[in-house]
């Protein structure tokens, strides 16, 4: 069906099952093929383990236990890690949003320090933190800083500066604004900002538990390379893919509950 | 000229608002009739941004209750002087005095846009105008009564984002007019909606404005909604009260009339030759 197709057929003709399905058609395929690929010899299992030998070694990883561990190693960091840099970075965009002084004290430091890539600094972090959950919360935290700061402060500075006279016309005090006004109003941007920094936030913490970690969903992909167990390495990614995307969900039902109000997210 | 002013108010305004409506009467009860209205006085009010003299002396005495229009070519300080009133720009010289120390939530301001917060629904959006009475136990009977005054009651529980221009403009009337307010200052409201819409709107400013006897003041491009609506039409040009015209037509008035359409093309032909002047 195309987009114009689904656009103008009213919601009433529509299947609602057939669309929560539509869009798994594509991926169950694509492993249907993968597994008559491998069993047929097509794709040599050296190179690539058939969805089948994955799965077992899934299961043989859940049934010892290491794999619930390692998950929960990497959630951990992912979360702790997002929670501080977020946090710095929202409290950053929010200041610089809200206050000239401080915008003119710290900004350009901070778009300086943006060019730097996090993850050249990851030598620096080992020397610093050796490998220890200090070394993967920095990296994660610095990474998720910068797309939070920017969207938060974007977000403010873009308010409708005629909804924020009016807001001051009806006399409301300073956090009556911030609170009915100019932060409602950058929620949208600090959405955009969320989203992003869950992205970055994966891919830091996948490269970091690969080289310095001794546990985590990287360092089980690593140990498994060593061994050459390439059914656990495949494994390793596609549960990083399924994180990712929890995530992105996560943010996406989050986003539709707080900006119901937004023409976008109107239910028709 | 002031006191011919006067006498064409109180002999056809009065009688004709004493008549008016029944729900007049709920409307007034919040407040004494004679506390409504502010007379506005305004003594060489002068406003410059940088170089660039916008007005250059107002005088003007507007009295309680009365519904002025201000008219005049694009740029010719109209909205600012709209501002100076409503507190939102500070003159360089000159006094504005409304007869009596007057609230915040007294003088409230409409403009073209209706500046709706869009992450509020429609009823929360009146409770806004209520200012410092918005936690008010009775904030919620409040914004519903403004609400069914511009007719929207129904939409009470809506996001603005699927109201009309015309819904939209009519939800930023009923939060003007929700804090009962004496003056109402209003900033080309209507320029942004289509011709019957307009002409809709124009219907409910006049009656709100006599329900409620607040002075009201409204900054128009089109010169026959200013006669359509005004008891006196002022002309602004290069930062002056150019003319003062007023307008004698019975209430309500019936657009299109001969009496409208001659006082209309003579204010038109003022403001013609000041542009050919110019
Ligand atoms: N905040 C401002 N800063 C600088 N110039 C302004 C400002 N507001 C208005 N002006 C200038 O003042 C003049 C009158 O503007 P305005 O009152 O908006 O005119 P009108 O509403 O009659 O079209 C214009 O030349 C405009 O450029
Ligand atoms: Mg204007």
């Amino acid at each position: 069906m195309s987009l114009i197709d689904s656009v103008s057929l009213p919601r009433s003709f529509r299947l609602p099952r057939v669309d929560g399905l539509i869009q798994w058609i594509v991926p169950l395929a694509i492993i249907a093929i993968w597994q008559v690929a491998s069993v047929t010899g097509f794709v040599p299992t050296r190179v690539l383990p058939a969805p089948s030998d994955v799965l077992l070694a899934g299961w043989k990883l859940l049934l010892s236990g290491e794999l619930v561990r390692n998950i929960w190693v990497s959630f951990w960091r992912a979360s702790i890690g997002f929670l501080i840099g977020g946090s710095i970075g929202f409290a950053f965009g929010l200041a610089n949003g809200l206050s000239q002084l401080s915008a003119k004290l710290t900004d350009t430091t901070l778009q300086m320090v943006r060019n730097v890539p996090h993850l050249a600094l990851i030598p620096l972090v080992i020397l610093w933190f050796g490998i220890d959950e200090s070394a993967k919360l920095f990296l994660v935290a610095l990474g998720v800083f910068f797309p939070i700061y920017l969207n938060t402060l974007h977000g403010i500075r873009t308010v409708d500066p005629q909804l924020i006279e009016m807001g001051r016309i009806y006399g409301m005090t300073d956090g009556e604004l911030f609170r009915r006004v100019i932060f409602p109003g950058a929620l949208p941007s600090i959405f955009v900002g969320i989203r992003f920094a869950l992205g970055i936030m994966w891919l830091t913490l996948i490269v970091a538990e690969t080289i310095a970690a001794s546990s985590g969903l990287g360092y089980m992909a690593m140990q498994a390379r060593e061994f050459m167990l390439i059914d656990v390495v495949v494994l390793s990614i596609l549960i990083y893919a399924l994180l990712g995307k929890l995530a992105d969900s996560a943010s996406r039902v989050l986003e539709r509950a707080t900006l119901s109000w937004h023409p976008a997210f109107q239910k028709r | 000229m002031q006191t011919a002013l006067r006498t064409s108010l109180s002999e056809t305004e009065l009688a004709s608002r004493a008549s008016f409506a029944p729900h007049a009467r709920i409307v007034r009860e919040e407040r004494p009739q004679q506390a409504i209205g502010l007379p506005l006085s305004i003594r060489g009010l002068r406003k410059s941004f940088g170089s660039n003299e916008v007005l250059r002396g107002i005088d003007l005495h507007i009295p309680a209750g009365q519904f002025v229009a201000i008219v005049g070519k694009s740029g010719c300080g109209k909205s600012t002087l709209l501002r100076l009133i409503a507190g939102l720009e500070k003159a360089n010289a000159g006094s504005i005095s409304f007869g009596q120390d007057v609230q915040a939530e007294d003088i409230r301001v409409m403009f073209q846009e209706p500046r709706l917060l869009p992450w509020a629904r429609v009823l929360a959006n009146v409770e806004v105008g209520l200012g410092r009475d918005r936690a008010s136990a009775d904030a919620h009977a409040r914004a519903e009564r403004a609400l069914t005054e511009v007719g929207l009651a129904d939409k009470r529980d809506q996001w603005p984002s699927v109201l009309s221009g015309g819904q939209k403009q009519r939800v930023a009337l009923g939060r003007a007019l929700v804090s009962r307010p004496r003056v109402l200052a209003f900033d080309e409201p209507l320029g942004a909606l289509d011709a019957l819409t307009r002409i809709s709107m124009q219907r409910l400013l006049e009656r709100v404005w006599r329900d409620q006897g607040f002075t009201a003041i409204l900054v128009t491009h089109d010169v026959a909604e200013a006669v359509a609506l005004a008891d006196r039409v002022l002309v602004i040009e290069e930062g002056r009260i150019a003319h003062d015209v007023v307008v004698n037509a019975g209430r309500p008035r019936e657009r299109g009339s001969a009496e409208l359409a001659s006082l209309e093309a003579s204010i038109l032909s003022h403001l013609l030759s000041a542009e050919d002047r110019t």
